[in-house]
């Protein structure tokens, strides 16, 4: 497999209780990962390992190795904006900057210094927009605050910050759990146009949106993963009883 | 991915070490003053000191000790803390009880702040006014009355604080066995919040203690222990304001000494009722 | 089929229900229920009562003089019946700014610091701490002025603000002591800063942690973010907490009368002296009944006091409470 990203040996710990046992895992390039498992099983802490939001949380540590292309994303000497600039998060609800459509858009790029004038900045925001399928329905009230738009709306914008910083791969925790299920087809649509171009990892709670999106599946329980493998393989023939036990606990 | 010293990070860099600096500040501060009061006040510090009343006058008698001031404070802060209890708790509980969401409710609360925000001066002025028309003369009473006032938005705000936070299930249980709000309030939100509730009592406690303003009108100062309400009351703030600037050493130390048990008692309620509040979490339901 | 027959009270003492009966609780309960309406109701009362009584008692002198003259009068010698009133009105103000612009920077940082950056740990011993700080009676912050900041001032931060700033006339004072504004700002910021601390804390945490991860998630730094978001959420409660810090600086008494001078100039430097409104207060107090007007004069600063006071803090505790109450935690 072509992996973009290799976890080894990976611990987390909340304090002193273990979330995380022991991975070791590959996500490949360019193809939608998705992370299932039932409630409380690490899938968001293992996700949140991989943009390095874990230590935003007081008291927790982590040991083993993220590597994104081979580098270390937990190196002493790595700059974890620059980790974050690379590995996107689009988050459980969409959370809109207080500031206007326009320049939600344009913050990320304005924070690393990405383009050099107004026309360029511009034309970035309208392409991002475009990407995420919201330029039309925006297009005439750009300056407009974000919190004006749907929810939908929200995250299809979150979408578009999110990708104008130019990541190579975008995480999802729960992408449209919040969004009714016309926005959440929007979304997922997205994604799949989107892994053309990007390493996509997704977690979610649903299986149907799992067997709709997933090429490869992470399937995890009680802070290990149980199984890794295609999506067609782990659905069809699952090699562990818990797999086993969760897709048809679905049905 | 490697680190290079981009200019956020050159900013974000200094911004922690200003950061760094203001806490020094702050925390030193704290350090500072403290050593200030002990190293000046601890060689004051006698046996005689604390247990005799200054002889030969207090601005000027060169024998004797702060009794007059230490049991002053007591009682000026306790009959002031005692007094603001019975109208605090009463409004705490009736802000819960009945009018907690309600617009009057607001304008009670916004009271209260606005209360709280007033200086003691301002109290010591309105207490004088208020003892001027009562024809009463300087005395303990007068400045129990003063610090009453200067400690009910105090302590009510305090109490409020901590009984609004009270968990709502406890309160509806209590009301769907049938009892009247007036019985919820007595037994129920008075047990719970009973660290909360002593906490607040000491916090006016250590505010009236301290406070000189609002006694300096209104209480007066003497070189005795008052027997009645009506006589003048020293008090410990004042010893050390009337004395420090005096040009005996003798009298300066009593200054110093007043300073240092002021400052103990009321670091004692702090950290004490931090303790007790930990103490009496015992009877809460978490 | 036979009711068995329940056992209904066994509080029955000769037959008679000892128990109060609903309708005595329920008296009961709207008795106690108006008398703590009218305790309640004390606090309006009270803030009414007291900005009155002042103003009674500030009237006599408003019949001789006119306010105007009153404020703007330079002049205060009340055995001729002067009352100017305009070098306590400004000595009080350049405390008061003296003490905020000193205290907001370091304030607003720590506050910043203890939300955004700090870890729980730190946050533990930071709480005690500034309790202690915002414990300590007045005038024990009064002896440490006199004795740890004004020989600062004196012997330290006069020479050096002449000889590098003497140009400038706001850093030059023929006051030869070290009592003066400065000393005055400096006791009066470390008062206030556990205050202007505590309440920016509050405000700050209000922001919800997803807008700050929304940030973050894209690479930026936490000051980035900080600037970006948290402050343009916060700004109306940063200011408004500031805005209360300096009215208790306005109404701070004893420290500031310690060290502050006390002598009845308008300042044109921070290294005069000044005597602020409330120390005009408590220190003539003694004499206020002796001569005409003097009373009426004193009381009347505490009621400019307390008018200023209200004003400012009615405002800005409304904009707390609508912050605090929208977004929460």
């Amino acid at each position: 497999m072509d992996a973009h990203i290799q976890i080894q040996n990976l611990n987390a710990y909340y304090d002193n209780i273990q979330a995380l046992m022991d991975i070791n895992i590959e996500i490949p390039r360019k193809q939608i990962t998705v992370i299932m498992g039932p409630s409380g099983c690490g899938k968001t802490t293992l996700l949140k390992t991989f943009n390095r939001f874990l230590e935003l949380t007081d008291g927790t540590k982590i040991t083993g190795e993220v590597l994104v292309d081979g580098h270390n994303i937990y190196d002493r000497d790595v700059d974890v904006t620059e980790v974050r600039k690379c590995i996107g998060l689009l988050a459980q609800r969409p959370f809109p900057l207080p500031m206007s459509i326009y320049e939600n858009v344009a913050y990320g790029m304005h924070i690393h210094q990405m383009k050099n004038n107004r026309d360029e900045y511009r034309a970035a925001v309208k392409h991002y927009l475009e990407v995420a399928g919201l330029y039309d329905e925006v297009k005439h009230r750009l300056m407009s605050p974000a919190t004006s738009l749907s929810l939908g709306q929200q995250q299809r914008l979150c979408l578009a910050r999110g990708l104008a910083v130019e990541p190579e791969i975008i995480l999802g925790d729960e992408p449209t759990s919040a969004l009714d299920p016309i926005s959440s087809q929007n979304i997922e649509k997205r994604l799949l146009d989107l892994k053309q171009d990007y390493t996509i990892v997704i977690v979610t709670h649903t299986l149907r949106q799992a067997k709709r999106l997933a090429d490869y599946v992470i399937y995890m329980y009680m802070g290990e993963v149980a199984e890794a493998g295609p999506a067609k393989e782990v659905f069809n023939n699952p090699r562990h009883e818990r797999t086993r036990a969760y897709l048809e606990g679905h049905i | 991915m490697k680190k290079y010293w981009h200019r956020r990070h050159i900013v974000e860099a200094i911004i922690k070490g200003l950061m760094l600096v203001s806490f020094i500040i702050v925390a030193g501060s704290l350090g500072l003053i403290l050593w200030t009061v002990v190293s000046r006040g601890l060689p004051a510090l006698t046996w005689s000191m604390v247990t005799q009343t200054p002889k030969g006058g207090f601005y000027l008698g060169k024998e004797g000790g702060i009794l007059n001031a230490i049991i002053g404070s007591l009682y000026l802060a306790g009959g002031g803390t005692l007094i603001a209890l019975i109208f605090s708790l009463p409004i705490a509980l009736y802000l819960k009880t009945y009018i907690s969401d309600s617009k009057w409710g607001g304008y009670v609360r916004l009271s209260l702040d606005v209360l709280w925000g007033i200086p003691s001066i301002v109290y010591g002025a309105f207490g004088f006014t208020l003892m001027l028309s009562l024809g009463l003369r300087a005395s303990l009473l007068g400045g129990i009355i003063a610090l009453a006032l200067l400690e009910i938005p105090i302590m009510t705000r305090a109490m409020d604080e901590v009984i609004r936070r009270m968990p709502v299930d406890l309160e509806q249980a209590a009301l769907a066995l049938g009892s009247t709000r007036l019985e919820v309030a007595a037994r129920v939100v008075t047990r719970q919040m009973l660290p909360g509730i002593v906490t607040a009592i000491l916090l006016a406690f250590g505010r009236g203690i301290g406070d000189a303003a609002a006694v300096l009108f209104t209480s007066g100062f003497t070189d005795r222990i008052p027997v009645s309400l009506m006589q003048p009351a020293a008090s410990l703030p004042l010893a050390v304001f009337f004395q420090l600037g005096m040009p005996y050493p003798e009298v300066q130390k009593r200054a110093y000494a007043s300073a240092l048990v002021l400052t103990i008692i009321v670091l004692a309620i702090s950290l004490g009722s931090r303790w007790l509040a930990g103490r009496l979490s015992k009877y809460v339901m978490k | 089929m036979s009711k068995q027959e329940i056992p209904v009270s066994l509080n029955k003492k000769e037959g008679r229900d000892v128990r109060p009966s609903l309708a005595s609780r329920r008296r009961q309960d709207q008795a106690t229920g108006r008398t703590f309406f009218v305790i309640t109701v004390l606090p309006i009362v009270l803030v009414v009562v007291i900005t009155i009584a002042l103003a009674m008692r500030f009237w006599p002198i408003l019949k001789e003089y006119s306010l105007w003259e009153l404020v703007s009068g330079a002049v205060w010698k009340p055995g001729q019946g002067k009352f100017g009133f305009w070098p306590f009105i400004s000595g009080t103000f350049w405390v008061t700014i003296v003490g905020v612009v000193l205290a907001v920077p370091p304030c607003i940082l720590t506050s910043l610091y203890l939300s955004e950056y700090a870890h729980n740990s730190t946050r533990e011993v930071m709480k005690p701490l500034l309790d202690l700080l915002a414990a300590i009676p007045s005038v024990v912050y009064g002896v440490w002025g006199v004795i740890a900041i004004v020989p600062l001032v004196e012997s330290t931060l006069k020479p050096f603000f002449a000889k590098y700033l003497g140009f400038i006339p706001f850093f030059v004072s023929k006051n030869p002591t070290g009592y003066g504004i400065l000393s005055g700002g400096i006791v009066l910021a470390v008062m206030i800063a556990p205050f202007i601390i505590a309440v920016t804390y509050e405000v700050l945490v209000t922001v919800s942690q997803g807008l700050r991860e929304a940030s973050l998630a894209i690479g930026a730094t936490q000051w980035q973010t900080i600037r970006a978001i948290v402050i343009p959420q916060t700004l109306p409660g940063i200011i408004a907490s500031v805005v209360l810090g300096a009215t208790r600086a306005l109404g701070e008494t004893m420290a500031v009368l310690m060290v502050v001078g006390n002598v009845p100039q308008v300042p044109k430097s921070i290294f005069d002296t000044a005597y602020p409104l409330p120390a005009l207060i408590a220190n003539n107090y003694g004499e206020m009944m002796s001569i005409p007007l003097y009373d009426a004069a004193l009381l009347g600063a505490a009621f400019m006091l307390l008018v200023v006071i209200l004003i400012f803090n009615i405002s800005s505790t409304l904009v707390l409470q609508r912050m605090l109450v929208r977004r929460p935690r």
